[in-house]
């Protein structure tokens, strides 16, 4: 990382002013992003681009449009794996899936969704409870070109052996490799698993409820947002949750520090996933 | 005044924090932030069962945004980076800096970062050169930085790394920190 502006205050003028500027000229807003993360990736662009302060990198953004789309990649992959957390998984099998098996159509919305690793993961997941026939999973992102990703469906070939760990642990029923095609370095998962999958860009910070959900998943995305802006974010999920939805949150992600935190009943402590009941 | 202290260790350094916490004095109210390094499978509960037993203060596994607060140590989750801001911690999942996740450099720049001055760093054993710039860029904000002498160090490659990176204020021995702690930032009752 390059040298920090040695003053703090300066420093976080720039920010401000970058922040800003990268709103009223693309709409994007960061503004309510969470500083100390935010700030290591706006270090880590300027050193990409090298230059040497946050204001030139100002610049750079406002006057050439595939500055800013290099930096909206920094801001909105979320380095993850498939099945993260196997555990999450196994309780999702155990406690979420015979909750749906009670509803002729289940509506899932993974938000942030990023790469595509957990919508993925999940259409595997429903598919092996016999979910998937009757499910549709609405994955959606802040950047078009994440999603386009996702849509793909290739990931590295190099990454499957610790997939096929995780699968395993996070309850897998079957042989991993049936769902994907080996081809030189890559790995080109199986066209059936997004059939019942809509990619849709929708930024969380600005954008509204486009449906309701039955289940809500949004793992280790809010973690980089302040606090207001993950109020904000928590009114909307509560808004587009059905009656007894279920939110699912990264495993050190508390709704505790939210005001809706009455709205909900734990449905698994350990794993952050929880029932809305108001 | 000092406000927060923040330890950054590698694998192996379990026994080194447990014997600073266990030797420091209870008048060392200021909230402590511990970055170690360890396999993503290893579980933050049990790091804190085991810590907890050393020490009067409240040991946690926080969750992000969990506010800092006196008499407490906090555990950096695994497979997490853990930031500092605002008075609360932040949680990554950016990618690992130099193979580490919790990063100890990422810890001590945030705190550089929102404490300036009023910050402490402490380096201990451990067996690369993560936390070696983060404690300088502490050290450059007017922060206090310790680090464990090298010589008394199970493993000296991160001591020797931040006494390379920065010109340490205090550079003692694991069993003398403590006492060094309380002179700097004890409160008198």
């Amino acid at each position: 990382m390059p040298a920090r502006a040695g003053d703090p205050e300066l420093e976080r003028l720039e920010i401000e002013l970058l922040l800003e500027g990268v709103y009223r000229r693309y709409g994007f807003d960061f503004r309510q992003y969470a500083q100390a993360s935010l700030k290591r990736r706006l270090y880590r662009r300027l050193e990409e681009e090298r230059l040497e302060t946050l204001s030139q990198l100002q610049d750079r953004l406002l006057h050439e449009p595939s500055c800013m789309e290099r930096l909206l990649l920094d801001l909105s992959i979320n380095v993850t794996s498939m099945f993260r957390d196997p555990s999450f998984y196994v309780a999702f099998r155990e406690h979420v899936a015979p909750v749906l098996h009670t509803y002729p159509f289940t509506r899932i919305w993974c938000a942030g969704c990023s790469t595509g690793e957990e919508v993925y993961s999940l259409a595997i997941l429903l598919e092996e409870e016999g979910l998937y026939e009757r499910a549709r999973i609405y994955a959606t992102d802040i950047n078009e070109n994440v999603l386009a990703t996702a849509r793909e469906g290739v990931f590295p070939l190099e990454k499957m052996q610790q997939y096929t760990q995780n699968y395993l642990r996070g309850g897998g029923k079957t042989d991993f490799s049936r769902y994907y095609l080996a081809a030189y370095d890559r790995a080109r998962f199986s066209r059936s698993l997004t059939e019942n999958v809509v990619f849709a860009q929708h930024n969380l910070a600005t954008d509204g409820r486009f449906n309701e959900f039955n289940v809500i998943l949004c793992r280790n995305v809010m973690i980089y947002f302040d606090k207001a802006l993950q109020d904000r974010v928590h009114e909307l999920f509560f808004e587009s949750l059905d009656t007894f939805g279920i939110l699912a949150l990264g495993h050190k992600e508390s709704i505790n520090f939210s005001r809706f935190a009455d709205a909900y009943e734990e449905l698994h402590r350990e794993e952050r996933i929880y029932r809305k009941t108001a | 005044m000092y406000d927060i202290i923040a330890i950054g260790t590698s694998w192996g350094g379990l026994g080194a924090v447990s014997r600073l916490l266990e030797g420091l004095p209870d008048a060392v109210h200021q909230p402590i932030v511990v970055a170690q390094h360890r396999s993503v499978d290893s579980n933050a509960g049990m790091l804190e069962d085991l810590l907890q037993h050393h020490t009067r203060r409240v040991v946690r596994d926080p969750d992000d945004k969990t506010p800092l607060e006196r008499d407490h140590v906090y555990i950096g989750p695994s497979d997490y980076h853990v930031l500092v801001e605002n008075g609360h911690l932040a949680l990554s999942t950016d990618a690992p800096v130099q193979f580490a996740r919790p990063s100890i450099d990422v810890l001590f720049e945030s705190i550089a970062d929102s404490y300036g001055e009023r910050a402490v760093g402490i380096v201990l054993t451990g067996a690369n050169a993560d936390g070696a710039a983060g404690l300088a860029t502490i050290k450059a904000r007017g922060g206090v930085a310790i680090v464990q002498e090298p010589s008394s160090s199970e493993r000296r490659a991160m001591p020797d790394a931040a006494l390379a990176a920065t010109a340490a204020d205090a550079v003692l021995p694991l069993g003398e920190i403590a006492a060094f702690l309380y002179g700097l930032c004890g409160e008198l009752p």
